[in-house]
């Protein structure tokens, strides 16, 4: 079964780039990465720009509105995903606890939605 | 045996079982189920007429999986639907090639609660589904202990199916590493049924089937398909110990008896030979766990011939321990008391003090401090003490206790 892994966290809980923390961070996320693509079970994964880099895009009335700004405000924003191809909700489970926001932030597991 | 109460008490019992195996043949949740009830009512109708077949179990898997058959073949010249046809193949081929008796057929129901107290599912869902089907109950009976409507009650299993379903919920037993934390989480529903039924009954609630009963079926499946694990052992001890004493918790108007002033006599002597024997062979293997520890502070009240012969040092020691596998400050509370009872009651009220904070309305811990107050010569502190504890309390049997005992004190 294919699995979304969205990886939230707060801004402030979030190390910056910059600093020995981050940089730690970046290193954490290049070995799990690894990791998942020697178990074989990562289909894909991607980081995301911060929400201020954000544009929304709506049609109303035939119109199309364009705004700057993610879709909701909230303090734990998407930061990036993992696509897990894996057995069971289970596995699913463990590879995103070693997700390494996951000690600071929330990663929401999600099935992807087939359509039989 | 004809009775059709006594044909749904056989089916009742053999419940998870059946469904368990059928799940685990069919792969899929509420095919097993449907096809399950369909065989039911099959077995009401042929059983009324022609008596008990000679293995009810074995009679009753075998017309599931008929039944099964016939669902899958329907919704297959429906939907022409290609996995669907593939199973259906497997699963005729299977069911002439299958030889039944009761012994052939695997127990299944471990993997069966695992993944009913998945904790994918929210905590009430577990308990749900977990009695709906291991325990056999119906939805409207399940509904009725929680007070929900029936229809609340199906829907949230109809949904909890689905999770497990479209969520990709393993039907298997966790591994070794998993496997901590989801019996944790096993035992915890089992504790949660068990307590549902401690108070169904004191709200003089009555369903079909005794809650407390069902709790301690299921641990002692529990315990059997797990190889006495210990901390299942030290659960059904713990279960088996408060059962014990249901006979003498409440009075005959109903109101609650605490454990200080219970009749002793009306205690279940052989249940508590059984609770502390199970609690000692727990404890033996070393790896102490709450509710062994737990199962442990009931036995010594058990052992006690009175409350004041109780012997609190051990349920300090215990306490003790307790609260540094648990630290929450309801252990404390429990501590304190016991403490009061074998040292200082100064030493014992400075602690409960601290915890004033984090207990803030929570009825007991009024109670205790009002009770220590007392003792250490404090009427007015005392007093204001059981006001708190009579406004908190939710219980009007409670409340006049409480209001009794503050004026037993100062009159």
């Amino acid at each position: 079964m294919k699995y979304m892994a969205l990886i939230y966290a707060s801004d402030e809980a979030t190390p910056k780039y910059d600093t020995p923390e981050g940089q730690q961070m970046f290193q954490d996320y290049m070995a799990v990465t690894a990791r998942f693509q020697e178990d074989g079970v990562m289909v894909s994964g991607d980081a995301l720009e911060g929400v201020e880099m954000a544009t929304t895009v709506r049609i109303r009335n035939g119109k199309t509105e364009t705004m700057d700004g993610p879709f909701t405000e909230t303090k734990e924003q998407l930061g990036g995903y993992y696509i897990f191809d894996v057995e069971s909700l289970d596995e699913a489970l463990r590879y995103a606890a070693m997700i390494p926001t996951s000690k600071y932030g929330t990663i929401e597991v999600r099935p992807l939605k087939v359509f039989d | 045996m004809n009775d059709v109460t006594d044909i749904e008490k056989t089916v009742r019992q053999e419940w998870g079982r059946l469904l368990s195996s059928l799940i685990a043949y069919l792969g899929d949740f509420e095919l097993a189920e449907d096809s399950l009830q369909d065989a039911l009512e099959s077995a009401l109708q042929h059983w009324k007429r022609n008596g008990l077949p000679r293995s009810p179990y074995a009679w009753l898997l075998q017309t599931a999986r008929r039944k099964a058959i016939d669902r899958i073949r329907r919704n297959v010249n429906f939907r022409k639907k290609q996995s669907e046809y593939q199973l259906l193949l497997e699963l005729e081929a299977e069911e002439d090639a299958d030889d039944f008796s009761e012994e052939t057929i695997p127990d299944e129901r471990l993997r069966l609660i695992f993944t009913c107290c998945h904790p994918a599912l929210e905590e009430k869902t577990r308990v749900a589904l977990t009695l709906r089907t291991l325990g056999g109950l119906t939805t409207r009976e399940i509904a009725k202990a929680f007070l929900d409507t029936e229809e609340a009650m199906a829907q949230r299993l109809v949904r909890a199916k689905r999770k497990i379903r479209k969520a990709g919920i393993p039907y298997r037993i966790p591994n070794e590493q998993e496997w901590p934390d989801r019996l944790a989480s096993v035992l915890n529903v089992l504790y949660l049924i068990f307590n549902e039924g401690y108070s169904a009954s004191s709200g003089g609630l009555s369903i079909r089937v005794d809650l407390c009963e069902e709790a301690l079926r299921l641990t002692r499946i529990m315990v059997h398909l797990t190889s006495d694990e210990a901390d299942v052992k030290g659960l059904l001890a713990l279960l088996i110990l408060n059962h014990s004493r249901r006979e003498a918790r409440y009075a005959d108007d109903g109101s609650y008896i605490p454990l200080d002033r219970q009749d002793r006599k009306c205690w279940k002597g052989n249940e508590i030979r059984e609770g502390v024997s199970l609690v000692e062979s727990a404890l033996a293997s070393g790896r102490p766990g709450a509710y062994q520890i737990q199962a442990a502070i009931s036995a010594v009240h058990s052992e006690a011939t009175s409350h004041a012969e109780t012997d609190w040092q051990e349920i300090t020691l215990l306490y003790d321990r307790l609260y540094e596998i648990q630290p929450n400050p309801v252990i404390r509370l429990n501590y304190c008391v016991a403490l009061s009872y074998t040292q200082s009651e100064e030493k014992a009220l400075n602690i409960l003090l601290s915890l004033e904070k984090v207990l803030k309305g929570y009825q007991p811990y009024y109670a205790a401090k009002a009770d220590l107050l007392r003792r250490t010569g404090d009427p007015d502190g005392a007093m204001q003490a059981y006001q708190k504890a009579i406004e908190y309390s939710e219980n009007p049997f409670e409340k006049e206790f409480l209001h009794q005992q503050s004026l037993k004190r100062f009159e």
